[in-house]
C-alpha cells in the first residue's frame, strides 16, 4: 500500500525532444489513477518512468515515501501489465507467474500458495500447465494480471492492457480489473487512450496532451467542467461541440464573462424544440446524417448560413457541424430542418485559445 | 492437387523415379563396392550385387585401416572429425549467441563499429586468411591438437548476424517484464533468450556441424600425425597410393561411414525443426 507522487517530472530525450514537460500528480493510497490522452502525449512514457524502464531527466518520483529515481525496476515494488502481455512464451502459466517470485528467492511452498491463490481469483486454475500460445487473448490477459498480483506489490502499473482484446471482452475485463483493484486495494496507475475506459475506471483521471497535464480530477468533475477545449473534446463520446464565438451579437446573447472566445455544448445537452429559451442558445440545423445506436440517436446537423437566405436567429453562430444526441430510436429525417436548444447552465465557455475555462 | 488423368501421372512418376535413380545410384555403387573383393573392382569386373566381404571390409576399415599408405583405423579418424565438428559447432553457437546478445542488448562505446568489424569478417573465409592463421596456431604450439583444429574456425560472423536478427524480433516488453521480475542481464539471457533461441540453435547446429565435419584444407595443413587425422583428409590419403593398389572396398566403406554422422545429425535435429516451425509464436 503506497502513495505515488510525481513532482515536476520531466523527460528529455538525447535528441532534445521533451516528452514530458513537468508533471505533478499525487495518487493516494489504494486509488486508481488513469492517465489518458491521444497517442504521443507521453502517458506511456510517464508510466514507464514510474516503472523504472525509462530514466527521469529531472524531478522526483516517490513511491510509498521513497524516492525511486535511482532504483532498479525490480526493487521499486511495482508490477506491470503490458499491452502485449509480455508473457514468457516458453514457460507454463504457472511458471510465468512464479518466475518473479523465484527470482526473489522465495521458498517454493510460498510460491505455490501465491500462484494458486492468484489462479483461483482469476479462474486460471485449470490452465496452469498450459503455455501462453494455448490460451485465448482474454486468458493471456489474466495471466499477465496474475503475474502482477502474485508479487503483492505496492503499485500496479497497467500499460493499455485491454487494447488487444475485442470490444466485448474489453468491457468484461475492464469490470474485472476494477473489481480486483477494489478488493486488493492496491494503488494503481493505468494508461489508456480510450476515454470511456478512463471514465469508468478512474478515481483520479489525468488528461494529458503534448507531454503536459491538461487536467487532473474526479472523472465526473472533468466531464462536467473541462478545464480546456482539449479536455472538452477528448473526454466524452461523441465529443463536445465547440464553436468559436465570432459575432458580438452572440456574445451579448449568451451573457458570458469577458474573454470567452469558444462555446462548447455536449451533444446530450441539446433539446430539439421550436421554442426559444432565454439565456440559452438556439441553433437552427439542417440534418446531414443520422446514427442509430438503439438507446440513443446521434443527429449530425450543419448550421444554416446567412447567405442561404435564412433570417439570422438570436442564437446564430458561425457555420460548422453540430452533433445532437436524441434519446430513443426516433430522430428527425435527413434534410429536415430542426432547432436545437441548450440551456445556459449547460454551456461551456473557454478563452479563444482554448487553454482556459471562463464559464 | 487436382487429380491428374492416368497417363500423365505415370509419366510424372517415371520422371521422378529416374531422378531418384540418378542421385541414388552412386551411393548404391559405393555400398556394393564396399562389400566386394578388391581384386574384382581393380579388374573392372565388379558385380552390381552385394559381395561377401561386408563384415571383413568394415572390420578392417574401422579398426585396422588400409594396409598401404595410411595405417590409421577409420574409427579413430571419425572420432577426430567428430570432436572437431562438435567443437566448431558448439563453439560457434556459444561465441556468436553471446556476441549477438552483447550487440543487441547493451549500449557500449563503439557498438556499431564493432558490429561492422564482425560483419566484414564475413568476407574473409578461412582460405583467404590461411597463412596468418597458420602462423598464429603454429606459434601457439597448437599444431596436431584439437584446439588447433577447431579454434580458428569458431569465430562466426554468419551465426552472430543470425542471432542478432532473431534477438531483434524478440519484443522489448519481454526484457522489460524480466527486469520487473527481478531478472538481471544474465538471468534474462539464460531463462528467456536461450530457450527462445532453441530452434535457431538447432538449425545452426546442423549447418555448422556439417561445415565442421567437411573441413578439408585446414586439417590437412595443421595435422601431421596420423592419429590426429580427420576422416576427410584420410579418405584422400587412401586413394593416392604410390606403389600399391588402392583398396577400393575400404575407401568406399570409409566414404559411407563419413556420411553417417551428418545424416544422423540432420535426422535427429529434424524433429526440433518441425516443432520450431509449429511453435514460432513469441
Amino acid at each position: 500500500m503506497a502513495n505515488v507522487t510525481l513532482r515536476n517530472v520531466r523527460k528529455t530525450y538525447p535528441g532534445g525532444f521533451e516528452a514530458i514537460k513537468g508533471v505533478n500528480v499525487d495518487v493516494g493510497d489504494g486509488q486508481f489513477c488513469v492517465l489518458v490522452g491521444p497517442s504521443g502525449c507521453g502517458k506511456s512514457t510517464l508510466l514507464r518512468m514510474v516503472a523504472g524502464l525509462e530514466t527521469i531527466s529531472s524531478g522526483e518520483i516517490d513511491i510509498g515515501g521513497r524516492i525511486v529515481n535511482q532504483i532498479e525496476p525490480a526493487d521499486r515494488d511495482i508490477a506491470m501489465v503490458f499491452q502485449n502481455y509480455a508473457l514468457y512464451p516458453h514457460m507454463s502459466v504457472y511458471n510465468n507467474m512464479a518466475y518473479g517470485l523465484r527470482n526473489r528467492g522465495m521458498a517454493e511452498a510460498e510460491v505455490k500458495t501465491r500462484v494458486e491463490e492468484a489462479a483461483r481469483v482469476l479462474e486460471l486454475a485449470p490452465m496452469l500447465e498450459r503455455k501462453p500460445r494455448q490460451l485465448s487473448g482474454g486468458q493471456r490477459q489474466r495471466v499477465a494480471m496474475g503475474r502482477a498480483i502474485v508479487r503483492q506489490p505496492k503499485v500496479f502499473l497497467f500499460d493499455e492492457p485491454l487494447s488487444n482484446l475485442d470490444a466485448k471482452l474489453r468491457i468484461a475485463m475492464r469490470v474485472e480489473i476494477r473489481k480486483l483493484q477494489r478488493r486488493l486495494n492496491t494503488t494503481s496507475i493505468y494508461v489508456t487512450h480510450d476515454q470511456l475506459e478512463a471514465m469508468t475506471l478512474a478515481d483520479i483521471l489525468v488528461v494529458m496532451n503534448g507531454g503536459q497535464v491538461e487536467q487532473i480530477g474526479n472523472p465526473l468533475d472533468i466531464y462536467q467542467k473541462p478545464a480546456t477545449t482539449f479536455v472538452a473534446s477528448f473526454i466524452g463520446a461523441p465529443p463536445m461541440n465547440l464553436m468559436p464565438l465570432g459575432s458580438d451579437e452572440l456574445k451579448s446573447q449568451i451573457a458570458g464573462p469577458d474573454g470567452a472566445g469558444i462555446l462548447g455544448i455536449r451533444p446530450e445537452d441539446f433539446v430539439l424544440s421550436s421554442e426559444t429559451v432565454s439565456g440559452g442558445v438556439a441553433l437552427d440545423l439542417t440534418v446531414e446524417a443520422i446514427e442509430h445506436v438503439g438507446a440513443e440517436t446521434f443527429v449530425y446537423g450543419s448550421r444554416q448560413r446567412a447567405e442561404q437566405g435564412v433570417a439570422a436567429n438570436p442564437g446564430e453562430l458561425p457555420p460548422g457541424e453540430v452533433i445532437v444526441r436524441v434519446p430513443g430510436a426516433t430522430g428527425p429525417a435527413i434534410g429536415e430542418r430542426i432547432r436545437a436548444l441548450a440551456p445556459r447552465d449547460k454551456l461551456h465557455l473557454f478563452t479563444a485559445d482554448g487553454r482556459k475555462r471562463v464559464g | 492437387m487436382v487429380e491428374e488423368e492416368g497417363i500423365r501421372r505415370y509419366v510424372a512418376h517415371i520422371i521422378l523415379w529416374i531422378g531418384i535413380a540418378i542421385v541414388a545410384f552412386p551411393v548404391y555403387i559405393a555400398i556394393i563396392a564396399s562389400t566386394q573383393d578388391n581384386a574384382a573392382i581393380a579388374n573392372g569386373q565388379m558385380s552390381l550385387l552385394p559381395g561377401g566381404h561386408f563384415f571383413e571390409t568394415y572390420y578392417q576399415t574401422l579398426f585396422v585401416g588400409t594396409s598401404g599408405s595410411t595405417r590409421e583405423p577409420v574409427l579413430n579418424m571419425m572420432l577426430n572429425s567428430l570432436i572437431m565438428a562438435m567443437m566448431i559447432a558448439v563453439g560457434k553457437i556459444a561465441i556468436s549467441i553471446i556476441s549477438a546478445y552483447g550487440i543487441v542488448y547493451f549500449r557500449f562505446p563503439f557498438r556499431m563499429p564493432i558490429f561492422w568489424i564482425i560483419f566484414i569478417t564475413l568476407m574473409l573465409p578461412v582460405e583467404v586468411r590461411i597463412y596468418p592463421t597458420y602462423k598464429i596456431v603454429a606459434d601457439l604450439h597448437l599444431l596436431d591438437s584439437y584446439a588447433g583444429l577447431s579454434l580458428p574456425l569458431i569465430a562466426s560472423a554468419t551465426a552472430t548476424l543470425l542471432f542478432r536478427q532473431f534477438f531483434m524480433t524478440v519484443p522489448d516488453e519481454l526484457l522489460e517484464a524480466s527486469r520487473i521480475d527481478g531478472a538481471g542481464p544474465f538471468r534474462f539471457f539464460w531463462d528467456t533468450l536461450l530457450p527462445l533461441s532453441r530452434t535457431n540453435m538447432a538449425a545452426l547446429f546442423v549447418i555448422l556441424f556439417i561445415l565442421g565435419w567437411n573441413q578439408y584444407l585446414w586439417p590437412l595443413l595443421i595435422t601431421t600425425r596420423d592419429d590426429m587425422q580427420t576422416i576427410q583428409v584420410g579418405i584422400r590419403k587412401m586413394i593416392t597410393t604410390t606403389d600399391a593398389l588402392t583398396e577400393w572396398p575400404v575407401v568406399m566403406a570409409t566414404a559411407l561411414l563419413a556420411m553417417l554422422p551428418p545424416i544422423f545429425v540432420v535426422v535427429a535435429m529434424q524433429k526440433l525443426f518441425v516443432r520450431g516451425l509449429v511453435e514460432t509464436e513469441k
